[in-house]
């Protein structure tokens, strides 16, 4: 075990994925010389090579496009958007390339091997274009799937088995946490299996779930809740597409109560489709209404940021109103 | 549909490449690297008055950009991004538009909205995020904008100004107006898709357009052989059928010999150009970035020594329009200036949380209303918690 933070964790997961296997490649905007503007893929151009880990020209759908090419190839790309903020202009290579590929063609063609990291979420006093969490844009596309890690550990574990995975995999790393977060991370690789969710911590009155970043304020809701004797059971969704419905209902099947927090604002959000289908599955056991502590349905903002943000504090009333219902 | 006539031209009956280098294309210059006039260059329309708002406006941004920079380092402001390097290739390019034009930039182009007439205040509001920020707030520090200056407001996203700028000179040809539209962007934003949309509808739909490229070596890390294998950015408007000029960005007077150029033949034929400015950025990409790390001291210096303002500033010199006691003076003024203005606009009161939910939709919808009134309940039960607590209702 050493100790990582989310960056490290990352870096090695890469590292050890380019080790064992060298048509693995690495590339995005300063991914290079430079290790990216964040930093995680430092080094890997020095060990292995200019060819397998570069600087792309400044193109999002250029940088997705061509991974699509490289991967329908057989090669294993793992392609960086600097910020999630900035996929958009591959979203026509994700949407209709990326997450079709397989299907359009009968399984003749496939790009299961491409992963696409990007940095997401706020809390960095980025604004509009540095904070955005846009994970519902692709959770509604069938063809990808969509993960998100909340420590180092889960990061690297997480990481290896998308790389490994034979689906194409959108990755959103929160930056929030890449510095902040400092965990016990094994040398070795090793993965963590995609579509699982974990429960964090087991409780007996409410379900917190949520995701990335937003554990860490679920976390902190959960121990105020707890010395007003309120009993949380906080579940890490993980994956998002697909997603782990099973241990979902189980746990609000013991605890008959829900609360879904996410960054991202709360209509067309993520925790609406969750919402849905735990009402299906769990109707009879509920006690109380399913809520959403999200961001609000504004753009991302920048000076009033800390209202905007779904934090410990609004999950802690959600908490309270929904074991008072 | 191709043309019959495409085939009736030259012919060639041996398979042979016209070359990817094939077009190489001169640079426009007027100064050499001394500030002097090269013998037999075509001058620029320009007389003392226009030269003296020229070098104002460079004086101001360095003193602008330097203060930031710090204030940046002293945790003040969050976050700044300099024009140190393209003061000449901004300054002198704003100073070949009339005031009527729209000018829709990248980022790094403040010095054009300062020559404008945007005020400290002004920036300093915006730097700040305060209740004054033209913006409201709203954006990270940098992302300037004024609908009465002609200067829309900045957009992160890279190109994604271009092709806009090919749809608003559309709009202002087909009104009538005796303007057209400027459209900054870098040479690493080129390599988006929209830059070449842009480009080609501007050319196809006879945008009046002029698309004007920071050539500056660097985006963020990576430097322009790895962002293009040609010539440059010049040649691809020659590509989509666009005229095109390169011009020394750190020779003032070939920039604006370039613009004033440009203009009027945008303007007489409805028709876009390209200019490619060459240039440097000398600072670093923005405080969150440190180029140490992917680049040498000695490159920055040799970059340094032809800077675009020593060499304009020594033209004035020699043209008996400008001197040193009068520069000393200007700097003088323009610190004290900007200092006073940061003081003042950081203890401005920022905006109020109902701009929170503002500005989304021309009106704020009900879901919206209902949502900031939970939120205001929620600050209203932790206060401590929420600097818009603070706000007097």
């Amino acid at each position: 075990m050493a100790q990582m933070n989310l960056l490290h964790a990352i870096n090695n997961a890469l590292d050890l994925a380019m080790e064992k296997n060298d048509k693995v490649l690495c590339f995005g905007e300063d991914v290079g010389h430079f290790g990216g503007v964040f930093r995680s893929t430092s080094g890997l151009q020095d060990k292995y090579g200019k060819e397998r880990c570069f600087n792309t020209p400044l193109t999002e759908q250029g940088i997705i496009g061509f991974a699509n090419g490289l991967a329908a190839q057989g090669s294993v790309p793992i392609a960086e958007i600097q910020f999630a903020d900035y996929i958009f202009p591959a979203f026509d290579q994700i949407v209709n390339e990326t997450a079709k590929f397989r299907y359009r063609s009968g399984n003749e063609f496939n790009v299961g091997s491409l992963v696409i990291r990007t940095p997401y979420g706020g809390g960095i006093a980025g604004g509009l274009y540095h904070s955005q969490s846009p994970e519902a844009y692709f959770t509604g596309t069938p063809g990808i799937k969509v993960v998100v890690p909340r420590n180092p550990h889960q990061a690297k574990g997480l990481l290896l088995a998308s790389i490994n995975d034979d689906n194409p995999v959108v990755f959103f790393e929160p930056k929030r946490l890449y510095r902040a977060s400092i965990g016990e991370v094994p040398e070795e690789a090793y993965e963590i299996e995609l579509g699982k969710a974990e429960v964090v911590s087991a409780g007996s009155d409410v379900t917190l779930l949520g995701w990335g970043a937003q554990m860490e304020y679920i976390e902190k809701a959960s121990d105020m809740a707890k010395e007003i004797g309120i009993s949380c059971e906080v579940v890490d969704l993980r994956t998002l597409l697909p997603w782990d419905v099973e241990t979902i209902a189980q746990s609000v099947t013991k605890t008959g109560r829900l609360i879904i927090s996410h960054e991202a604002p709360l209509t067309g959000g993520f925790a609406g489709e969750i919402s849905a289908t735990i009402s299906e599955k769990c109707f009879l056991h509920l006690e109380s209404p399913i809520s959403r502590v999200c961001g609000l349905d504004t753009p991302y903002p920048l000076i009033q940021e800390k209202e905007y943000i779904a934090d410990h504090l609004k999950i802690f009333e959600a908490i309270k109103a929904s074991v008072n219902f | 549909m191709n043309r019959p006539e495409h085939n009736a031209g030259t012919s060639i009956h041996q398979a042979s490449f016209i070359s990817g280098q094939a077009l190489s294309i001169p640079t426009l210059r007027v100064l050499n690297d001394d500030g002097v006039v090269i013998d037999g260059a075509q001058m620029p329309q320009i007389d003392q008055a226009l030269a003296l708002r020229i070098y104002d406006t460079m004086a101001y941004i360095r003193v602008l950009d330097e203060r930031m920079v710090s204030a940046q380092r002293q945790g003040r402001v969050s976050f700044y991004m300099t024009c140190k390097g393209e003061e000449a290739s901004i300054i002198g390019s704003a100073a070949g538009l009339s005031d009527d034009d729209m000018i829709m930039a990248q980022y790094r182009e403040h010095a054009a909205i300062r020559y404008r007439g945007f005020t400290s205040d002004n920036f300093m509001n915006q730097l700040f995020s305060n209740g004054k920020d033209l913006g409201k707030g709203r954006q990270m520090p940098i992302h300037y904008g004024s609908n009465e200056l002609n200067y829309m407001t900045i957009s992160s996203p890279l190109a994604t100004q271009i092709p806009q700028a090919t749809g608003y000179a559309y709009g202002q040809r087909l009104q009538g107006r005796d303007a057209i539209t400027m459209c900054y962007f870098g040479e690493g934003a080129a390599s988006e898709g929209d830059f070449h949309a842009g480009l080609n509808m501007a050319a196809v739909l006879k945008a009046p357009t002029i698309f004007y490229c920071r050539n500056n070596g660097y985006a963020i890390s990576t430097s322009t052989d790895e962002q293009f294998a040609g010539d440059g950015i010049a040649p691809r408007g020659v590509g989509y059928g666009i005229e095109t000029m390169r011009v020394d960005g750190n020779d003032c007077l070939a920039v604006l010999l370039a613009v004033q150029t440009a203009r009027e033949y945008v303007l007489a034929h409805n028709k876009p150009v390209l200019i490619e400015a060459m240039s440097y950025r000398l600072g670093a990409h923005s405080t969150s970035d440190d180029p140490s790390g992917y680049r040498s001291k000695e490159e920055e210096e040799l970059w340094a020594k032809i800077d675009g303002v020593l060499r304009f500033k020594a033209w004035m010199q020699a043209q008996g329009w400008w001197t040193q006691e009068q520069d000393d003076a200007l700097y003088a003024k323009y610190r004290e200036e900007v200092l006073n203005a940061l003081k003042v606009a950081e203890k401005v009161a920022p905006p109020t949380l109902n701009e929170l939910v503002s500005d989304v939709y021309s009106d704020v919808p009900t879901h919206l209303q209902q949502q900031l009134s939970e939120l205001k309940q929620h600050i209203a039960k932790y206060p401590a918690h929420y600097p818009a607590a603070k706000e007097s209702h």
